[in-house]
């Protein structure tokens, strides 16, 4: 349970420029407060092993995530449900602020934040992932790692994890004498929505999307808020220790959807050119 | 509220809460301590602090150190649960930190650490929400420096229709469940999560809902303290 961990340290240079442009509604790198960074998707990357991968650049934010779909045993209360799983692994190449070792409470968030954004929306139909009732069915691992962090891992993690399901695939199957048996055969995953995650900073009484690593840093508070192709909220989470108004919060919730449609596009498109 | 409201499982009204009590000064070796029922959930939470930081490098020399660890026990849900902190144990502690750290002076306490522990005896659904509530009031009762009492409730959606405090049974065929924490007199959300389905008009609604029931949190909370602390009996006893 910690409280105080070894933190970025942002300087006090950066701190003052930071803040002195956000008085004029501007960002140290020339964006206005509503803008993303340049969003570089690249799907197909890790042909080989993987069943379906993606890179994902925000600005200098970088994420790689594979796709393995497996098979397994289902949970006992959903026989006939298939399983999927979303989790985000901090590399110690990503800064050097990230040390080896078990994963601490904000990778936890992050793993946790972006498999609910996934599960919620139901992006996956699980039901169609089921091989035998109660004995076997289709588990979709989503592993994502962080190569390089400037800030919103939120949203690259969801990009890079959603991409690569988009261009994921599975072995068909046929069951002869009750028996199943994996075809060489491959088909397209059962995907029905595109969730679509934006991530919002509060400095000071400024609000920021994509903040970068300085900002996400001397940030308040933090504002993840999913949104389907149908306009639907599915997923929302907010961190660190400060907070929204009401006001504010219904405020976000309209331009959450207004850029979900932006990216949505992007990703469909970058998936289209690499399959 | 509308007539055509749809039953939900307990009876309940959409915009009514499951039964709420809290009581505070509950666990003697504790700076602060509060017991809450609220529906079918049965927690206490333990404030210890300001007290010395340990381990020392975690010492901020300006203000206080907050620290909260949301533990569930094996005998609190359905099925036994693994003594060992789980996954969502560990993201729940942190929001849950989050979520009452806005409160607490903490420039007030340079160079020390806040204890908060959270002991769910028994789970239902919103247990977070429920949690909040009792760590809020046991730090009152430790006497911390607080700008405000956190008061946390869900809404959420079930059966198509938006309702105030999503239990555990609503919870497992609802569409929506959404915790909200605030501090009321600073109209201020310290704690927002969202996971299931809502329309623009929906979340909305939800968030509207969430206040009023945060609300009515906020005043049983200070019943609680001023029954520990205003009331004639309780001082006699003391006395005796």
């Amino acid at each position: 349970m910690p409280a105080v961990k070894k933190h970025r340290i942002v300087d006090a240079i950066t701190l003052d420029s930071i803040m002195s442009k956000l008085s004029d509604s501007k960002r140290t790198d020339g964006r206005g407060l509503l803008d993303y960074r340049e969003i570089e998707i690249e799907t197909n990357i890790l042909k080989d092993k993987t069943n379906g991968s993606a890179k994902v650049k925000i600005g200098d934010t970088e994420v790689w995530a594979g796709i393995k779909v497996e098979t397994a045993h289902p949970f006992p209360d959903t026989p006939a449900e298939g399983v999927m799983t979303c989790n985000a692994e901090m590399l110690p190449i990503s800064s050097q602020y990230v040390e080896p070792g078990p994963p601490d409470e904000d990778t936890i968030e992050l793993s946790r934040v972006s498999d609910r954004g996934i599960r919620e929306s139901g992006m996956i139909d699980v039901s169609e992932l089921c091989i035998k009732e109660g004995e076997l069915v289709y588990s979709v691992y989503i592993d994502v790692a962080v190569i390089n962090e400037d800030g919103n891992l939120f949203d690259a993690v969801a990009y890079a994890g959603t991409a690569a399901l988009l261009e994921a695939d599975k072995s068909k199957f046929t069951i002869e004498n009750d028996e199943v048996k994996m075809l060489e055969e491959r088909e397209k995953l059962p995907i029905k929505s595109l969730p679509i995650s934006t991530t919002f900073a509060k400095i000071g009484d400024k609000i920021i999307i994509d903040p970068n690593a300085d900002e996400q840093e001397i940030a308040s508070a933090r504002l993840t808020l999913v949104t389907d192709e149908n306009g639907k909220y599915v997923s929302a989470q907010k961190g660190k220790p400060g907070g929204f108004t009401f006001e504010e919060l219904k405020e976000l919730s309209v331009i959450s959807k207004e850029k979900g449609e932006e990216i949505r596009k992007m990703i469909k498109e970058a998936v289209n050119n690499g399959a | 509220m509308s007539e055509n409201n749809i039953e939900r499982i307990s009876g309940r009204a959409p915009d009514e809460l499951r039964n709420v009590s809290i009581k505070a000064g509950v666990i003697k070796n504790a700076d602060g301590s509060a017991l809450i029922e609220f529906g079918k959930n049965k927690i206490i939470a333990a404030v210890f602090g300001p007290k010395e930081v340990h381990p020392k490098h975690m010492m901020v020399s300006n203000r206080a150190i907050i620290k909260c660890r949301y533990h569930m026990m094996p005998f609190s849900t359905d099925t036994r649960k693994r003594p060992n902190l789980s996954r969502r144990e560990i993201e729940i502690s942190k929001v849950i930190r989050e979520a009452v750290q806005p409160a607490i002076l903490m420039e007030n306490y340079p160079r020390t650490a806040i204890e908060i522990y959270v002991e769910i005896l028994q789970s239902d659904g919103g247990s977070r929400c429920a949690a909040i509530n009792a760590a809020s009031t046991a730090l009152a009762d430790a006497g911390i420096n607080m700008r405000d009492l956190v008061a946390a409730c869900a809404a959420g959606k079930v059966n198509g229709q938006v309702v105030l405090d999503v239990d555990d049974q609503e919870d497992k065929t609802g569409e929506a469940d959404m915790p909200i924490a605030m501090l009321p007199n600073k109209d201020l959300i310290t704690l927002f999560q969202l996971d299931g389905n809502l329309s623009k008009e929906e979340f909305d609604r939800a968030l509207e809902l969430a206040k009023i029931g945060c609300n009515k949190l906020y005043n049983l909370q200070k019943d609680a303290l001023s029954e520990k602390y205003f009331n004639e009996n309780n001082k006699k006893e003391d006395e005796e």
